[in-house]
């Protein structure tokens, strides 16, 4: 998995409430036994007409927002299915952070397996990254994961919470399953106690 | 010893090791799997060398893809990339030697069917599998919430998954339902009360004399929705209710196994006393059947109502709401029993069971069909089965229902079961969010009862009218 330590860069505003994981990427792309190959699909629906023509005020078809790497985005942001389609599609158009007020929490998850960070921010903090955002190209945004700070264009500083584990495992690109690997005598001592337990399951 | 939720129980019981932080190993007992969330997951192993740890605790079946017509045993009913994935789901099961209903087992059908159906899933048991509604198992007081790909590997490597535990909150139905209400509206009604991201955080127990009372298909109804209340998962405690179902399914335990299995269930319940960080109680009585106006589950209202004014909500729910009713081609206060329905799909893993055909057969007896077209998709071949003993396959097709074979059909158009622009459907289904069903389609989800009576009317009604 790629590291995520410090980003600059340009951040799309998406104010819409409950941006769902079916607008992210659309069930037809679901049929892929690949995990790459989704960006140019993300949004779809919201993004391109039918004839395959660019919906031109969609924002990340805008100019200035079409490098975007950091998503300010409405309250529960990626709520409904577990498809992991959805952050593969995200990372794959270049976006490494999302900013919203919440997060469903499959989609939080997956986020973190895939070298994204989401970032959970209250109302009123969101609404001044909105804002910032608004600028379009020339308002770059600082997310800081080491000091958990997002800066705005105009130097404006928050501070957010990461759970510590997530956030040693984004900052050195750890693979999880190697790290679970490491504990397989804890593992094989649960199964004979649950055998003895619980010998039906 | 303090006193203990149901959760707090079942997290108890399957925790392998805890770090400082409360970062925990978990174990899990159930692996679902299917073929739209897994090749990725399986082709990981295969690019680590690493392998399945617990093949006899993982259960594939091909359900999302797959056709729900007549020979579809025959390849070419597939489009090629649908193929792809059930032919990887094919290979996979063979290669790794895991549990596997392929189309042409009679048991084959939605996964979160299929698990119940067969005894896999069991009280206090941790399940999980590559899929939002896995919610469903709750049900049975069994820990059970949807993860992504790389979650669907690392259980297959470890068996366990890496987790936090999630906060306890209750919902709590009291008293009685009324007649035409069902467990599909007391599960809508509580995502109306608490919105898509109130449950966001937790972990239900869902309680009380109406949840009680609902049967084993009814409490798989409600807690298959708690992901759409933005829960990790939704439980109910097991009863008698529960271990009569049990008991007897291929997969369960038999004799002493069943009586030792038994008396553990029956300490699955919140002790007195426990610790709820949420609590939210509706009457059972004043549950009216509902039905969606918008893009969002939590867009819910009474039959009995209008579209609300976008003006009328709050805050980023305003431009929402305004949007929603825009793509559902609506008017603010134009009365829901007014929306004309141009067709009805019954079925999914929120009502595919045996008691929703029943539920809608009951409505539809002896009448014809107003809308341009209704299907009726069981959740499992054996729910098919089933239904075609009791005479309900012939109910339907006589009232010009389209009676198919099982799968997720029409609740995700993955399949080419799927809605046309514009198309407005009354579904049974668990997502109303905009081309869910099909670019452009428009989706009302409904009980089987309310959606047996929009088929017979052409129009959103009150299932009560016809009762």
């Amino acid at each position: 998995m790629d590291k995520f330590e410090k980003l600059t860069g340009i951040a799309a505003p998406m104010p819409l409430v409950n941006i769902d994981t079916d607008m992210i990427i659309p069930k037809r792309f679901l049929k892929s036994i690949k995990r790459t190959g989704f960006g140019v699909s993300l949004f779809d629906e919201m993004r391109y007409n039918r004839d395959g023509s660019e919906i031109p005020d969609f924002v990340l078809n805008m100019p200035q927002y079409r490098d975007a790497e950091i998503l300010i985005a409405g309250d529960n942001f990626g709520c409904g299915s577990s498809r992991e389609h959805a952050p593969w599609a995200i990372k794959d158009f270049g976006i490494k952070a999302i900013v919203s007020t919440s997060f469903a929490d499959i989609f939080y998850n997956n986020c973190f397996k895939n070298g994204i960070l989401p970032i959970v921010m209250p109302q009123d903090v969101v609404d001044v990254l909105m804002k910032d955002a608004e600028k379009g190209a020339n308002a770059r945004m600082t997310v800081d994961l080491e000091n958990q700070t997002i800066t705005t264009s105009d130097g404006e500083s928050f501070a957010f919470e990461v759970d510590a584990f997530k956030k040693h495992c984004l900052m050195n690109g750890l693979d999880d399953i190697g790290l679970t690997m490491e504990k397989a005598s804890a593992i094989d001592t649960f199964e004979s106690k649950a055998a003895q337990e619980r010998p039906w399951v | 010893m303090s006193p203990k939720t149901l959760y707090d129980k079942i997290w108890d019981a399957h925790v392998v090791s805890e770090d400082a932080d409360g970062t925990c190993l978990l174990y899990i007992d159930r692996h679902l799997v299917h073929e739209v969330t897994s090749p990725q997951a399986f082709e990981g192993l295969r690019m680590t060398g690493r392998t399945v740890r617990a093949p006899e605790k993982t259960i594939a079946v091909p359900d999302h893809n797959v056709p729900t017509t007549l020979g579809r045993e025959n390849p070419d009913q597939m489009p090629e990339d649908s193929r792809i994935q059930v032919a990887a789901l094919d290979t996979n099961a063979k290669e790794f030697g895991i549990h596997y209903y392929p189309v042409t087992d009679v048991r084959q059908g939605i996964v979160h069917i299929v698990g119940p159906e067969q005894g896999w899933t069991l009280p206090g048991m941790t399940v999980v599998c590559g899929d939002s509604h896995t919610a469903t198992h709750g049900a049975f007081g069994a820990l059970a919430h949807g993860i992504g790909t790389s979650e669907v590997e690392h259980v297959l490597a470890t068996q366990t998954l890496i987790q936090k535990k999630s906060k306890n909150m209750k919902v709590e139905i009291t008293g009685k339902l009324r007649p035409g209400v069902t467990a599909k509206d007391i599960t809508l009604a509580v995502i109306g009360a608490t919105g898509t991201g109130g449950g966001t955080g937790y972990v239900i127990e869902y309680c009380g004399e109406a949840i009680r009372d609902l049967s084993m298909e009814g409490r798989m109804t409600v807690c298959n929705m708690a992901i759409e209340g933005g829960a990790r998962a939704g439980l109910i405690a097991p009863d008698e209710k529960t271990f009569e179902y049990v008991k007897g399914r291929p997969h369960a335990p038999k004799g002493a196994q069943f009586e030792a299995a038994l008396a553990w269930w029956k300490t699955l319940f919140t002790d007195e006393g426990a610790h709820f960080d949420k609590v939210v109680t509706l009457k059972g009585e004043e549950i009216e059947p509902v039905v969606t106006w918008g893009t969002s589950p939590e867009d819910v209202l009474p039959i009995s109502s209008v579209v609300p004014a976008p003006e009328s909500f709050k805050g980023g729910k305003v431009d929402a709401a305004r949007r929603s009713i825009e793509y559902m081609g609506l008017t603010a206060g134009q009365k829901l029993t007014d929306i004309e329905i141009d067709t009805v799909f019954i079925g999914s893993c929120t009502n595919g069971r045996i008691e929703d055909l029943r539920a809608a057969a009951a409505i539809v007896e002896g009448k014809k069909i107003k809308v341009g077209r209704a299907m009726v998709v069981p959740g499992s071949g054996l729910v098919r089965a089933q239904a075609e003993e009791e005479g309900l396959d012939k109910i339907f097709t006589d009232a010009g229902f389209e009676w198919r074979m099982a799968g997720c059909s029409m609740c995700l158009a993955m399949n080419p079961d799927q809605l046309s622009e514009n198309e407005r459907c009354a579904s049974t289904s668990n997502r109303n969010f905009e081309g869910r069903q099909g670019f452009k389609g428009r989706t009302h989800l409904v009980s089987p009862a309310m959606a047996a009576a929009a088929a017979l009317t052409g129009h959103l009604t009150d299932v009560r009218e016809l009762m």
